[in-house]
């Protein structure tokens, strides 16, 4: 279980020095491991309570980025399905869970953030997002279909840091 | 629909399973400390003194507090801008006009940025200002007494955030509005903001001798959002930078409306400039209304006038004042290191910093190599000013500090950490968590040309599970973590009063020396003072009393006190005869709607008291000084509001 994980924390030695990718603690301590039952769940709750978001789950926790996801925000997260990953070409999501991609994968997962927080509907004032990978990812309007970097909204749960936008696709950055 | 439902009930399952405990993280902790000798390091014993003393705000407690490093012990609360019935600031007769303002007496503000006194680069340990960002102020604390001194109001400002920070030989000490608005102010629609709302710096010069600030000229520039600033140093000093948002000039919905520009600006001012165009008559006297606020020392009380003008500076009309250097994403920090070469701007919906070269900026305004301009002032091109990027750093990057040996500290509010980079190469050297969403971060002397780059303080807006919980409202904190090594590493934690805004830090050493112990009795010009209790006095004036109160162990001269009748206003101005290190007595009288008082040795405070009931009313001393201190009372007799019984006091008579 994600909040167990603080068995072996430590704190001051084990420093995760050389680590490009941010985080606020490979240590599995800070406020992602922190749990109550009274608070809104928060943007990382939601996915980790989501049954169509394993993939996202492990990719979030083989990236270490619970953390992030915790902060005070706001924070918007575009949420691929597994079925979204599964559309990805054969080995890729393997590829990237590997320990030595963890850089990569960091980037792509930010790639799927915004700081912000913004409904489906207005979502639509926009024409672009500037997402934590500091790239942009391009905002369409089809009809009642709002597409993010080329993904479908197809559900949106509000967080309290935040919101969750359950999208169809792997927004995959530029470079 | 029907999915949300799901994602619901799947979360409820989750929550459920997800109740273990952290119980064996404090085993770890103590484990991590012992290893490390953290312990060591932040233990000053009892009786020895910490190396620094952090000065930090308070944020919305409008109060400056005082700590030791590495102790992370608290010293003093200094009050400024907000009433602190502790000390009677603000509630005593000589405080009160501290807090005036153009607006009336204004009890509280919001304290952000404290920055000390320099002479020549160096932190000289004279004063520390700060900056009031509700009802635009600056304060200055004295480092003699450690209590505020001064405050001046700043007109054609509202939340005044990009202040307060001095420049290298303490000429100016600068403020920035962060709200745009109209000025002069007038009655005109929200929605005409844009091109009618203004951004006014404010340049406060700084008396060499005695600090007194004088607000010399303010610059109008476009109605943009200005956020921080920071002077110039070294190669740089003349110019100051600030961080601008909100170029898209928006006042609605700033979320979304201010965040459509892909770059704002990090404005340089050239202040040195501004001085010449002042000399050359460029500047026009415009009428304002603003508060100054002085304390004096030697009568122990606090003066406000009303000033009517200030001299302003069109940034617009006056070619080589301000030049505008693109920076990514609204910046928010704008931060100049110790050499003055490198402007650090973070974009704070950015995971990159930016930094701008001043060399590249000069050669770029040389050869006139503009990029457009915005209301005539020049904005110059992103790469030709541009040293470096510090790529993928963290995300939300704030504030940055520098340890003047060729590193810099930056904050980073959403991945909640403090990344160290060195300047010229950009790389990312060591990173640490912050618990939890670190706002600024703080190595003292590192507003300077020198810091001394030992330590730097994280400060967080977040605790949650740090501290033994309090409640829904549980304490912000300071980190400490050891700088002098090539990896940081956390020390301590310590809770702080209010919002722990930012600080400022400096060697223990160069302000101990100065600091006060007593104020000398024949020096009090208190026009209510008295220098022995044989001046003691009762003096009725209509329905006016003033008593002449003294203070010595363990008494009130006088102690008794008849002929006060109802509807009276009796102002008791109490002289502390002692002169002796720290032996305060204290006072305070039931009934009266104000504080107690705090009075220190050799000073004079008043209250003021308007019995309401006949009687006879108690009053004692609030502050224990010495073993009959339980005795050190009195009693005040109260008749009716037409009664003939004339005025006595006195004092062991029975």
């Amino acid at each position: 279980m994600l909040s167990c994980k603080n068995n072996a924390a430590t704190e001051t030695g084990d420093t995760n020095a050389d680590a490009p990718s941010e985080n606020a603690g490979t240590q599995d301590l800070g406020q992602a491991f922190l749990k109550d039952d009274e608070a809104t769940p928060n943007v990382l709750d939601i996915a980790v309570g989501s049954p169509d978001h394993t993939t996202l789950v492990a990719a979030v926790q083989a990236a270490n980025l619970e953390n992030a996801l915790v902060n005070a925000g706001p924070l918007m997260v575009f949420a691929p399905t597994n079925a979204a990953f599964d559309k990805l070409p054969e080995g890729t999501v393997e590829n990237l869970l590997k320990p030595e991609n963890k850089d990569q994968l960091a980037f792509i997962l930010k790639h799927h953030v915004t700081p912000g927080k913004y409904d489906k509907e207005f979502l639509k004032k926009f024409k672009t997002l500037g997402q934590a990978s500091n790239e942009n990812v391009p905002v369409e309007v089809k009809g009642d279909d709002v597409y993010v970097g080329g993904a479908k909204i197809i559900a949106s749960i509000p967080a309290g840091n935040g919101i969750v936008h359950v999208v169809d696709a792997v927004i995959l950055p530029s470079n | 629909m029907k999915k949300i439902i799901h994602f619901i009930t799947a979360f409820a399952f989750f929550a459920m399973l997800l109740s273990c405990g952290k119980n064996s993280q404090n085993g770890t902790k103590k484990q991590g400390a012992l290893s490390s000798n953290a312990a060591e390091k932040v233990y000053v014993a009892p009786g020895e003194y910490d190396e620094f003393y952090a000065f930090i705000s308070g944020g919305f407690s409008g109060q400056l507090a005082v700590y030791g490093l590495p102790s992370g012990r608290l010293f003093k609360v200094i009050p400024v801008f907000s009433q602190d019935a502790e000390k009677a600031w603000g509630y005593n007769e000589e405080t009160k006009p501290m807090l005036n303002t153009s607006h009336g007496f204004v009890p509280w503000d919001d304290l952000h940025h404290p920055d000390i006194s320099q002479t020549n680069g160096l932190l000289d340990g004279r004063w520390v200002f700060v900056n009031g960002n509700n009802t635009p102020r600056i304060a200055k604390i004295d480092l003699t007494t450690f209590e505020t001194t001064e405050i001046i109001e700043l007109p054609n400002s509202a939340g005044n955030h990009s202040s307060s920070f001095v420049t290298e030989n303490t000429e100016y000490v600068v403020a920035g509005t962060r709200f745009s608005v109209p000025i002069p102010q007038k009655d005109i629609p929200i929605k005409d903001y844009k091109g009618n709302f203004k951004g006014a710096l404010s340049f406060i010069a700084i008396d060499p001798e005695d600090g007194g600030m004088d607000l010399k000229f303010q610059i109008m520039m476009p109605g943009f959002d200005y956020d921080l600033a920071h002077p110039g140093r070294g190669a740089s000093h003349g110019w100051f930078f600030f961080s601008t948002y909100n170029t898209e000039e928006a006042s609605t919905l700033m979320e979304v409306n201010a965040s459509q520009n892909d770059k704002d600006f990090i404005a340089a001012v050239n202040w040195k400039k501004a001085e010449e165009y002042i000399s050359a008559g460029k500047g026009k006297k415009m009428p304002a209304q603003y508060a100054h606020n002085v304390y004096n020392d030697q009568t122990h009380m606090a003066t406000s006038t009303i000033k009517d003008e200030v001299l302003m500076l069109d940034a617009s009309e006056l070619p080589g004042l301000v030049y505008l250097l693109p920076t990514p994403k609204s910046p928010h920090g704008c931060d100049v290191d110790p050499s003055g070469q490198y402007i650090v701007g973070s974009g704070k919906l950015s995971a990159n910093l930016t930094v701008h070269s001043f060399q590249k900026m000069l050669a770029a305004i040389e050869a006139k190599n503009f990029d457009g301009e915005a209301y005539g002032i020049p904005i110059l091109k992103f790469d030709d000013v541009l040293a470096g990027v510090v790529d993928q750093a963290g995300l939300g990057p704030l504030h940055t500090e520098f340890d003047g040996k060729g590193n810099a500290y930056t904050s980073f509010f959403i991945s909640s950490e403090v990344v160290k980079w060195k300047l010229g190469t950009w790389e990312v050297l060591d990173r640490q968590p912050c618990y939890y969403s670190v706002g600024h971060l703080m190595i003292p002397g590192g507003n300077s040309r020198e810091p001394f780059g030992q330590y730097v303080v994280a400060m967080n807006k977040i605790t949650k599970d740090r501290y033994l919980p309090t409640g829904p409202e549980v304490t912000q904190s300071a980190q400490l973590y050891d700088i002098s090594g090539d990896k940081m590493e956390l020390l301590l934690d310590f809770p702080t009063v209010g919002e722990p805004h930012y600080a400022a830090g400096i060697r223990a050493d160069i302000v101990m020396k100065n600091s006060r112990k007593i104020f000398k009795l024949e020096e009090n010009d208190h026009p209510f003072a008295i220098k022995s209790e044989s001046e003691t006095k009762v003096v009725r004036d209509g329905n006016v009393v003033h008593v002449y109160m003294s203070t010595i162990r363990s008494h009130f001269s006088p102690d008794n006190i008849e002929g006060i009748k109802v509807g009276d206003k009796v102002y008791f101005h109490v002289t502390n005869l002692e002169q002796d290190y720290d032996v305060p007595h204290g006072i305070s009288m039931i009934g009266a709607n104000t504080s107690e008082l705090l009075i220190m040795p050799g000073q004079t405070e008043t209250f003021l008291w308007e019995p309401k009931e006949v009687g006879v009313w108690p009053f004692y001393c609030t502050d224990f000084c010495s073993a009959l201190h339980q005795e050190m009372q009195g009693y005040v007799r109260v008749s009716p509001a037409g009664s003939a019984l004339p005025l006595s006091w006195s004092l062991g008579e029975d």
